[in-house]
């Protein structure tokens, strides 16, 4: 049952969008979701709905992967819908009860606000689809680097993310593990109410976290020992590099920013 | 028959579809003491995960007491309190705030009255080595790693099992600890008539407790008899990459070397009589 969450899910294909830079996906990402919130009218949804599919097609990445991933955000848009629904006034009455009432103006409020986080999801979403964790850290690092002037810890960021995203499977397994062992001791994680279930957690919890502190001072004293002194000057495996279709996709993107702008 | 496993095959089914067990045969009796060797994936951690239900097989059956345990519909806690189990490094488990809370967790699972947890706490601290005034209260957290286990392995006998079983107990634990618990065992075994399954990587603690040895490799039993039966087959086992005892060994390698002697030896006070003797008649 743990092996179910996914977080951050990479699914690699051979494809033109996976061998994007991960720089360059990042700042793309950043550029399209700022020409989002600057979108007015549907029309502009719609020629991101457009882009979003042609992304995908040229990702290989089969559709139901990618509508999947928004079962988790389907309860937060289902609520903006229902609060911009029932809360924003204006335009015509379109149905009331006692004090409820649904006003037009609500309702296309709702649709935007909710269109808004879809597409918004979407993008986010291919870009992890499409980047192994590793790159996409390797490409924030890159992308925050010019902020080490003001004194963002750039390198730590994203030697921290890594560090996370590398501990996830190890940490599930453990939980597994320990889920097993309290069974054995007569646990039951899957009966009562919800109360009992969250206290049913504990148990499993509590050695969790012990075993993940001191999994972190034992990789802390693993890195020490190799030498590890910060980001400083270190190099890579696999170095980024640009190449003339992620200046290509630049283009794309930045045309398709401007243009939604004026749409 | 206390434990039945008949053609039981495990796939695990994750994106590997490792085929942890293939087509097991097992009868395990009441009052034995059987020791599990075999490498790394040889399948022994499954096994005994299916005595107590926390493993469904794939397909075949497992019964405990003659009751079905590998149906959807099994009545786990019962289960649970017939057959016992202690994981590899149990004290990884520990979560409570005092020795007495955490061993305490299991017969409260089982709905016993607040004066019967107490009997059990007090009594299997003591078999332990725990002594209960002086222990209860601490935090397990602060104890050694040794007494951890201790306690860890307490939690498991206050459920009173029929049956314990342990998946490696004496790992990383120092030359003493190995000898408090192989003491601990023994005295189950022979004073509690408890029945004790125990996987282990040192054969020499395997040839001094157990009354039948289960050799796994791939997912089958390869051999399966009693130390002496399974000791025998030196060939086979070194093909498994597997060891025999260390004095075993000796005796063994005597005996290529010209020695008349006994083999198959697992105490080192019977192996030097044994030595001395046919050096002797030599």
């Amino acid at each position: 049952m743990l092996k179910d969450i996914t977080i951050g899910q990479y699914i690699a294909r051979e494809s033109i969008i996976h061998s994007l830079d991960a720089r360059m996906k990042i700042i793309l990402t950043t550029i399209l979701i700022i020409a989002l919130f600057t979108i007015n009218t549907f029309n502009g949804f719609g020629i991101f709905s457009i882009f979003i599919l042609i992304v995908i097609l040229l990702s290989k990445i089969p559709f139901v992967k990618v509508i999947k991933g928004l079962k988790p955000i389907l309860f937060l848009i289902l609520l903006t819908l229902l609060i911009h629904v029932f809360l924003t006034k204006g335009g015509t009455v379109l149905w009331s009860w006692r004090f409820l009432s649904i006003e037009s103006e609500g309702v296309y409020t709702g649709f935007f606000m909710v269109s808004r986080i879809f597409i918004l999801i979407l993008f986010t979403s291919l870009l992890t689809l499409t980047t192994s964790p590793l790159q996409l850290t390797d490409g924030i690092e890159y992308v925050l680097s010019p902020l080490k002037r003001f004194g963002v810890p750039a390198a730590e960021l994203s030697m921290m993310m890594t560090i996370a995203l590398r501990f996830i499977p190890t940490l599930l397994e453990e939980a597994e593990k320990i889920m097993k062992a309290q069974q054995a001791r007569g646990a039951d994680f899957e009966s009562g109410n919800i109360i009992n279930r969250a206290k049913s957690l504990i148990p499993l919890l509590v050695p969790l976290f012990i075993s993940a502190f001191r999994r972190a001072d034992d990789l802390a004293l693993a890195m020490e020992s190799r030498c590890y002194r910060g980001g400083e000057g270190r190099t890579r495996l696999h170095q980024l590099e640009y190449r003339y279709y992620d200046f290509i996709a630049l283009s794309i993107v930045l045309v398709l920013a401007v243009t939604v702008y004026f749409f | 028959m206390l434990i039945e496993v008949d053609n039981v095959t495990h796939i695990y089914n994750d994106e590997n579809n490792v085929t942890a067990l293939k087509d097991i045969n097992l009868d395990i009796d009441k009052g034995e003491f059987i020791g599990i060797v075999g490498h790394t994936g040889s399948g022994k951690s499954t096994l005994v995960q299916l005595f107590n239900g926390l493993i469904i097989p794939s397909s075949g059956t497992v019964k405990v007491n003659s009751k079905n345990i590998s149906s959807e519909k099994r009545n786990l806690k019962e289960t649970r309190r017939h057959v016992g189990l202690v994981f590899q490094y149990p004290e990884h488990q520990l979560f409570e705030e005092s020795v007495y809370k955490d061993i305490a967790f299991g017969p409260k699972n089982l709905g016993l009255d607040e004066a019967e947890i107490e009997n059990r706490v007090k009594e299997v601290m003591e078999l332990v080595g725990l002594g209960y005034s002086e222990f209860k209260d601490r935090s397990p957290f602060n104890l050694s790693g040794g007494q951890q286990r201790r306690v860890a392995i307490a939690g498991v006998l206050a459920l009173k099992p029929e049956v314990l079983v342990l998946d490696e107990p004496s790992a990383g634990l120092d030359p003493q600890g190995r000898k408090r618990l192989a003491d601990l065992l023994k005295y189950l075994y022979e004073k509690l008539d408890m029945t004790i399954i125990l996987i282990s990587h040192r054969m020499e603690e395997i040839a001094e407790l157990a009354s039948r040895v289960i050799v796994m490799h791939q997912g089958k039993i390869v051999l399966d008899g009693s130390p002496k039966e399974v000791f025998a087959n030196e060939k086979k086992l070194h093909k498994l990459a597997l060891d025999l005892p260390q004095i075993t060994e000796i005796l063994h390698r005597l005996k290529e070397k010209g020695l008349n002697l006994e083999t198959e030896i697992f105490s080192i006070s019977k192996a030097s009589d044994e030595i001395i003797k046919a050096l002797r008649s030599h």
